[in-house]
């Protein structure tokens, strides 16, 4: 059963003269249980998209439900039964992490001792810290204390804004281990992304580019229908492969990854032209090899493509 | 081409009340480096930031910047210093040109030679045709290109970056190194913070800060070879996951 | 509405937000210093009264009436008799001395005169280079000698042959706490009801904080409604401790009924609350819901509600603005009871238009509370 459904939302921001098409147009079937990435750009319309799901905006056309509530009409059954953790920490500075906790479970008519099996894997990294004030926890911290408070009342759904924004490597990857873990409790999570990276960690992945979905699919597939054979480069003198790279008109695309670049070519015979290029151009210790695409390299593919 | 460091820091260390924000951190930054500054949240690189760009006193140690000393001579770095922070650059509320004219006036640019860099860099950027439009009608990418031509304006021999490129999308976020790597390959030095591990490996040099101290440093294949990871990926996650616990 | 989870979730909100009133020092200190420092300053130094004026007496006819005239004088605060002058040349020397404010010339055959014409000539003379202080003086003056004449002579007497329709109703002795008392309470009840209230519910509005409770089954007028509750007890209080410092420290009476009073307070409360209501629905951050009460409310109350500048005075635009204000109908309604000492039969109209407006204002700030975010 489907527990988010979206046809042909649209909306569009509009500011004196200026108007931005923030979605143009989105269709979305979430399954329940699921783990969904958005993931995009800023000003993709990730945060429209999410505020629409969870009632805080309207859309100007389409419609929209969670949990087979709708979010226009239904918006009062509906906010009872969703979490929703928005991209800026929300909570309130001046309160401890326990009042925090205490204080939402009470807005949703719970109690806080309760409810707190659900909570206990997430709260126990800031059980240490239950006394000191949500402003003074580092952001990994903060980000912690937000779920938590965001499942204090069992959703059935829950939205999460770019959890990991500005967040450390160390701290997202925590983060993904406990969202895999409501997941498999049969919670269904939609939470967006602008780090690539965190695609793979997705049951299914929506790429978002300029209010459109790009593709809709699990990692997997994304990756398996890159089309061209993607290729891995190094020398020793890597600030020269760039515009090296420009005067041979075999690569289609390369983009630095990281300590190499990933290249693709226009024909089978790229690969080897490239290399002899590049010898004749002074570099030494060339590797190149096929390697796979990850999500980054797909949602560039996909991006160029729309 | 070593030459008289941009940044020497020695037993750098700031405290707050009893928390020891940045704990006794020694290092060198060299002339046309790209220097990348790692850490998890909260390991004090805002802190450190802050003191080598003349923002806050050091509470221990000493540190020059371009040959000024932190303490006595803030004021000259401000002045000598690019900033640029994905937090805040520009002004939404203003046009491009009005915050390039807003900029150049804080750094004392005479008007023909902010007018001749404007339509300079608005041609580069490929911006020529919306300098009175405001800056919040910008996709993201092109706002953090532009607060990085805003912020070397004054063409600072030093230019700090905070998390310059979060949330860009993923070609434009390219071109923006890219411009960086020119902009150091002209003998400019460039002092980043990211928390992409990839962008990492574009660095010259980088340090990784854990608990207000500089745990590692050295090149990216250095730091390889030495810590026998992969990436840098492994090497952060390897530092600063020990330092949990 | 749920009930149970509507009182539970309301509970949770009040309690939060005495946390944040009592979690910031510089919060506790506004709301409960600031009625304190205004009471005084305005009750004590900013204070139009005049006390200890050094005034000089050249009595020519030295009598009984005189001395007792003269004697009352130096009795009043208000005044010290510091010199007696002998001739008419040291009245100009005292004045270009710069110490004295007020001259009493009493001519020769003071009280015969009295008794023989009930009438006797007094003269007062002030200093004229500070006109304000000046005409202070005389009046109370004036209003001394008016007082003995009652007393030594009698309920019979005519008036003497200067302007007794100088004396001032209610407050003959023109004590200016009197005016501040009703004002300042005004002022106060706008501040902490309207700004800070307006100012709290706009925080959670800069802080993101509305985003994830208006996602949460709690209605959004609850979550405003709660907001305003720690508000009115916060003035409840401080209307209290106001009434307690102005009738212990500054001596003023409070004549009327103060359950009364107290009503009519609580009623401009709600006012300003819904004030501050309206405020924070039009305004998305701290500080223009900060300037919008200031500017907006704050500075036309003080000026158009009849405690600083007496409204009769100004023309008459000016004036259309004052029957506006909610503040100028409190401002009324407490002079009248703690001062006049009215009824609820001196003062019915005065709360009737109060109540209106507040009804008006607290319809129409509800009704602009919006279930979704406002982009």
């Amino acid at each position: 059963m489907e527990a988010i459904i979206a046809r042909s939302l649209s909306k569009t921001y509009r500011s004196g003269k200026s108007q931005t098409h923030a979605l143009k147009g989105i269709d979305l079937d979430i399954q329940e249980g699921e783990l969904f990435g958005l993931v995009g750009p800023d000003g993709a319309g990730k945060t429209t998209l999410i505020r629409i799901l969870v009632s805080l905006i309207l859309p100007d056309q389409g419609t929209a439900s969670v949990g087979g509530l709708d979010v226009v009409r239904n918006f009062g059954l509906l906010r009872q039964q969703i979490g929703y953790v928005p991209g800026r920490f929300s909570l309130y500075q001046d309160l401890t992490v326990h009042e925090n906790l205490h204080f939402f479970a009470s807005v949703f008519g719970v109690n806080a001792e309760e409810q707190y099996g659900l909570v206990r894997e997430i709260y126990k990294y800031l059980e240490p810290f239950r006394d000191r004030k949500a402003g003074q926890l580092s952001g990994g911290m903060k980000q912690k204390l937000a779920l938590s408070c965001a499942l204090i009342h069992r959703p059935s759904v829950l939205f999460l804004d770019e959890p990991t924004t500005g967040v450390d490597a160390v701290s997202r990857r925590e983060f993904w281990v406990l969202l895999s873990q409501l997941r498999n409790q049969g919670m269904t999570i939609f939470v967006s992304t602008p780090y690539m990276d965190e695609a793979a960690r997705c049951d299914r992945v929506g790429l978002i580019q300029e209010g459109r979905l790009l593709r809709i699919d699990p990692p997997t597939a994304i990756v398996r229908d890159f089309p061209l054979t993607l290729y891995a480069l190094s020398t020793d003198l890597m600030s020269r492969v760039k515009p090296d790279l420009a005067s041979c008109a075999e690569v289609l695309s390369a983009f630095a990854f990281g300590a190499n670049y990933h290249l693709t070519f226009q024909t089978s015979a790229g690969p080897q032209a490239c290399v002899r290029m590049l010898e004749q151009k002074g570099h030494t210790n060339i590797r190149l090899e096929v390697i796979q695409p990850g999500i980054e390299d797909c949602f560039m593919y996909f991006m160029k493509g729309s | 081409m070593k030459g008289i460091p941009v940044i020497r820091a020695n037993e750098l260390t700031r405290k707050f009340g009893a928390f020891v924000a940045v704990d006794r951190i020694s290092f060198e930054v060299h002339p046309g480096e790209l220097f990348g500054f790692l850490g998890a949240n909260g390991a004090g690189k805002t802190t450190a930031m802050r003191m080598l760009s003349g923002l806050i006193r050091p509470t221990s140690g000493t540190a020059s910047v371009l040959g000024y000393d932190v303490y006595r001579q803030s004021e000259a770095i401000k002045r000598s210093i690019g900033y640029m922070s994905q937090r805040f650059s520009l002004y939404e509320d203003l046009t491009i040109m009005e915050n390039i004219r807003f900029y150049g006036g804080i750094y004392g640019l005479d008007s023909r030679l902010l007018a001749h860099r404007a339509d300079e860099m608005l041609r580069q950027l490929d911006l020529e045709l919306q300098r009175d439009q405001l800056v919040r009608s910008l996709p993201t990418g092109w706002r953090q290109k532009l607060a990085f031509a805003v912020a070397i304006l004054h063409r600072p021999r030093l230019v700090f970056l905070d998390e310059p490129t979060g949330g860009v999308d993923p070609i434009v976020r390219r071109e923006f190194w890219e411009w960086i790597l020119n902009y150091v390959a002209l003998g400019n030095t460039v002092f980043a913070t990211t928390h992409y591990m990839d962008e990492a490996e574009y660095c010259s040099r980088l340090s990784v800060m854990v608990d207000g101290r500089l745990a590692a440093i050295g090149s990216p294949s250095e730091l390889r070879r030495q810590y026998g990871v992969h990436d840098m990926e492994e090497l952060f996650l390897n530092l600063a996951t020990s330092s949990f616990t | 509405m749920p009930t149970k989870l509507a009182r539970i979730a309301f509970g949770a909100f009040i309690q939060k937000e005495w946390k944040h009133i009592f979690r910031d020092r510089k919060t506790i200190l506004i709301l409960f210093g600031m009625p304190l420092v205004q009471i005084l300053i305005f009750g004590f130094a900013l204070s139009n009264e005049v006390k200890h004026a050094r005034i000089a007496v050249f009595d020519q006819s030295n009598d009984s009436f005189s001395q007792e005239l003269v004697k009352r004088l130096d009795a009043s605060r208000h005044f010290d008799v510091v010199a007696r002058l002998n001739h008419p040349s040291e009245v100009q020397e005292a004045f270009q001395a710069g110490e004295i404010r007020l001259v009493v010339v009493i001519p020769p055959g003071f009280e015969n005169a009295l008794h023989a014409f009930h009438r006797a000539p007094l003269q007062l003379l002030a200093d004229g280079s500070d006109p304000n202080l000046g005409t202070t003086v005389v009046h109370y003056a004036a209003s001394i000698v008016a007082a003995s004449q009652e007393d030594l002579l009698g309920q019979q007497s005519l008036p003497y042959g200067f302007e007794t329709e100088l004396r001032m109703m209610f407050n003959p002795q023109l004590e200016a706490a009197y005016n501040f008392v009703p004002g300042v309470m005004a002022m106060i009840l706008l501040l902490i009801c309207a700004m800070m209230t307006s100012v709290a519910i706009v925080r959670e509005k800069e802080n993101g904080n509305m985003e994830v409770l208006l996602v949460s089954p709690v209605k959004p007028l609850w979550i405003i409604l709660a907001k305003t509750i720690p508000y009115l007890v916060l003035s409840t209080a401080n209307i209290c401790s106001i009434l307690l410092l102005s009738y212990f420290v500054l001596d003023v009476p409070v004549r009327g009924s103060v359950p009364l009073l107290i009503g009519g307070s609580l009623i401009f409360t709600v006012t300003a609350l819904s004030l501050g209501m309206f405020v924070s629905s039009i305004a998305h951050t701290q500080t223009v819901a900060m300037f919008g009460t200031l500017v907006g409310l704050f500075l036309p109350s003080l000026m158009f509600s009849d405690f600083m500048f007496p409204v009769d005075n100004m023309p008459e635009p000016l004036r259309l603005i004052s029957y506006i204000l909610p503040s100028r109908w409190y401002f009324y309604i407490v002079k009248s009871v703690m001062i006049k000492g009215l009824g609820l039969a001196g003062i019915w109209k005065e709360l009737l238009i109060l109540s209106g407006m507040t009804l008006v204002l607290l319809l129409v700030s509800i009704r602009k509370f919006d279930n979704r975010l406002a982009l």
